[in-house]
């Protein structure tokens, strides 16, 4: 705790050890130890022990035993981890790149000189954001069930209704547009809040030299706007790559489903490996790949946003 | 040719087609984002059936009552709430005065590896939280607080997102000279910071609150994991567990709860979502 025991007034010149300098350190060391103690006990050390944890058979109660790789060889030689994986990957990319575009032309409507209620349209886009996931799964199970909205509104357009809580594809649509409705207005906000950080001159000086509409977009907006482009898609992907709830609540029905091939996920996986069947070794295994694959991803997504720039989000803007 | 050489002149102008069009898009975005909320009231409020009505049903009915008593017989609704919001204060006290000191400290002191502990601080942003659950409920296991609301308090006592954000707007918001004085007259370290820095900086002191008490408040993954017994249940468990039926889904009393506990989120969020996308766009800004 930060009390001020290192301030007592009658320590001041009596003591030459601790000079003012050295009372201001360690005032400053005691404030920020709370974060440091309590991210070393449960940050820094789970994380190196999940790696040494990947090495060993464990079900967590009797003595660990050390089988090498085997974990990694377990993991990778179960068609259900890569239907996980490759779910999360879908799951991801139809989540995920719809999401930013949309946001991102939210964003411009939104920012343009003419519109009104601004402050309004911001508070409803942010809405779906406060709300929690669990509750949002169970409205959209809802509107996606066999005779539900979705369906009804399928039928109308004339199109066969879609099984979204069985089919293969129906349960990943499903899943990307509870994921998307979740984080739309909450991309288009950061977004917006990129826009409004770009001085209005310039988009005035490029008025002046007769620059329209969509040459001030691309040559103006789209580049500035590149850290919050590279910010958002960042923390989508990784939001994406950590997908859990969704799936485990929408296909959780009488408590079995959750580990469903249609919407299954790394996640859901790594939980089910150690908190249904009791493997830890081989859920360590899944944590330590699935942070490979995030920190790929994050370096991928920084190379591709860095090299195409305005690129990426222009096509649709 | 006139409307040609308009818009010559005014690039930026859409013209009126233009303009409906652009209100058009923004005002369907907002209704879907809205609408799922009062769906989930009208089949709150509506019989059994009503979810599988065809045409949909949208009109709210008076059945809330009746789809609430039976929520109550399947779980203990209030019980989780007040779970909840015991848990969500706990840790939202506890973020917001450690993240205010610290935040304090990286901003108004001078000490060595300042700039690399900061680093290492928003580094840890990056981590995924799946990385050491294991571990973490091994620890919590043999801490024996497995199944108590200590396993979700303590580690959440303090976070990065929190130092970081404080650390901006202390920096910008405390004059230094303010501190100096203060040390000048022999003022404490501490008291210097709870009388001087801290009533300059409680908004921002809000703002993180209100961030941190609904991401506390709406979080699945951990609480499901070392929660096991149904009293001990936050309500986002609670609400997975009416899904949790083997006898058809009774939807009205699902959304019922839903409604019920979504609301308070709701009504803090626009009582106060100024802050709240206050604190959502400064958060960008770190990139």
């Amino acid at each position: 705790m930060a009390e001020p025991v290192i301030t007592s007034p009658h320590a001041e010149s009596k003591r030459p050890f601790l000079t003012e300098q050295r009372r201001s350190r360690i005032t400053a060391y005691t404030f920020i130890s709370p974060f440091f103690i309590l991210f070393s006990i449960f940050g820094l050390y789970p994380i190196f022990f999940t790696f040494y944890l990947s090495f060993f058979k464990w079900d967590a109660l009797n003595p660990m035993k050390f089988v090498g790789f085997k974990n990694y060889d377990l993991v990778t030689s179960d068609p259900t981890f890569w239907i996980s994986f490759s779910n999360t990957l879908i799951m991801g990319l139809m989540g995920t790149v719809p999401q930013v575009m949309l946001a991102l032309l939210l964003a411009v409507l939104l920012h343009s000189g003419m519109t009104k209620f601004k402050k309004t349209f911001r508070i409803l886009y942010f809405m779906p954001n406060i709300t929690s996931i669990v509750a949002v799964t169970l409205v959209f199970s809802t509107l996606f069930g066999n005779n539900g909205m979705i369906n009804w509104m399928l039928n109308g357009l004339g199109l066969d209704s879609v099984a979204f809580n069985s089919g293969w594809w129906g349960v990943k649509i499903a899943i990307s547009t509870m994921v998307m409705w979740r984080w739309t207005g909450y991309n288009a906000i950061i977004f917006l809040s990129g826009l409004q950080s770009i001085p209005m001159d310039l988009y005035e000086s490029a008025r002046i030299d007769g620059a329209n509409r969509r040459q001030q977009l691309f040559s103006i907006t789209l580049p500035l706007l590149k850290p919050f482009i590279i910010f958002v898609s960042l923390q989508s992907t990784i939001g994406a790559l950590q997908l859990f709830t969704e799936p485990y609540v929408f296909l959780g029905q009488a408590g079995t489903g959750s580990t469903r091939q249609e919407g299954i996920t790394m996640v859901t996986y790594l939980y089910s490996e150690a908190f249904r069947n009791g493997f830890f070794g081989t859920a360590a295994a899944t944590a330590v790949m699935l942070f490979l694959v995030t920190i790929l991803f994050s370096i991928l997504n920084m190379l591709i946003s860095r090299g195409t720039g305005g690129d990426t989000g222009g096509k649709k803007a | 040719m006139s409307t040609l050489r308009m818009f010559r002149k005014k690039p930026d102008d859409l013209g009126f087609l233009g303009k409906l069009g652009f209100y058009f898009l923004l005002i369907l975005g907002a209704l879907v984002s809205v609408f799922p909320f009062y769906w989930m009231f009208v089949v709150g409020t509506n019989d059994k059936g009503a979810v599988f009505h065809v045409p949909p049903l949208l009109t709210v009915g008076d059945q809330f009552f009746i789809n609430f008593k039976r929520v109550l017989e399947k779980a203990d609704f209030f019980q989780a709430l007040g779970n909840s919001l015991f848990v969500s204060s706990m840790v939202t006290v506890s973020v917001v005065f450690f993240c205010t000191l610290a935040g304090y400290a990286f901003a108004k002191y001078e000490f060595p590896f300042k700039n690399a502990l900061f680093v290492f601080v928003i580094a840890t942003l990056i981590v995924p939280q799946q990385l050491g659950v294991l571990p973490t409920y091994v620890i919590m296991a043999k801490l024996h607080w497995i199944d108590s609301y200590k396993a979700l308090i303590v580690p959440a006592m303090v976070n990065a997102f929190g130092i970081f954000w404080m650390r901006q707007y202390i920096t910008s918001a405390v004059p230094t000279e303010l501190i100096e004085a203060g040390r000048i007259d022999g003022g404490g370290h501490f008291r210097i910071f709870w009388n001087i820095a801290v009533p300059v900086i409680t908004p921002a002191m809000a703002t993180l609150g209100i961030l941190n008490f609904m991401t506390v408040w709406n979080d699945f993954f951990w609480p499901l994991v070392v929660l096991k017994n149904k009293e001990h249940y936050t309500i986002q468990i609670a609400l997975q567990q009416l899904f949790t039926t083997r006898d058809g889904l009774d939807y009205g009393m699902i959304m019922s709860a839903t409604f019920t506990a979504t609301l308070p989120l709701l009504i803090v969020f626009l009582l106060f979502s100024r802050w709240v996308i206050a604190g959502l766009t400064s958060g960008a800004i770190k990139s």
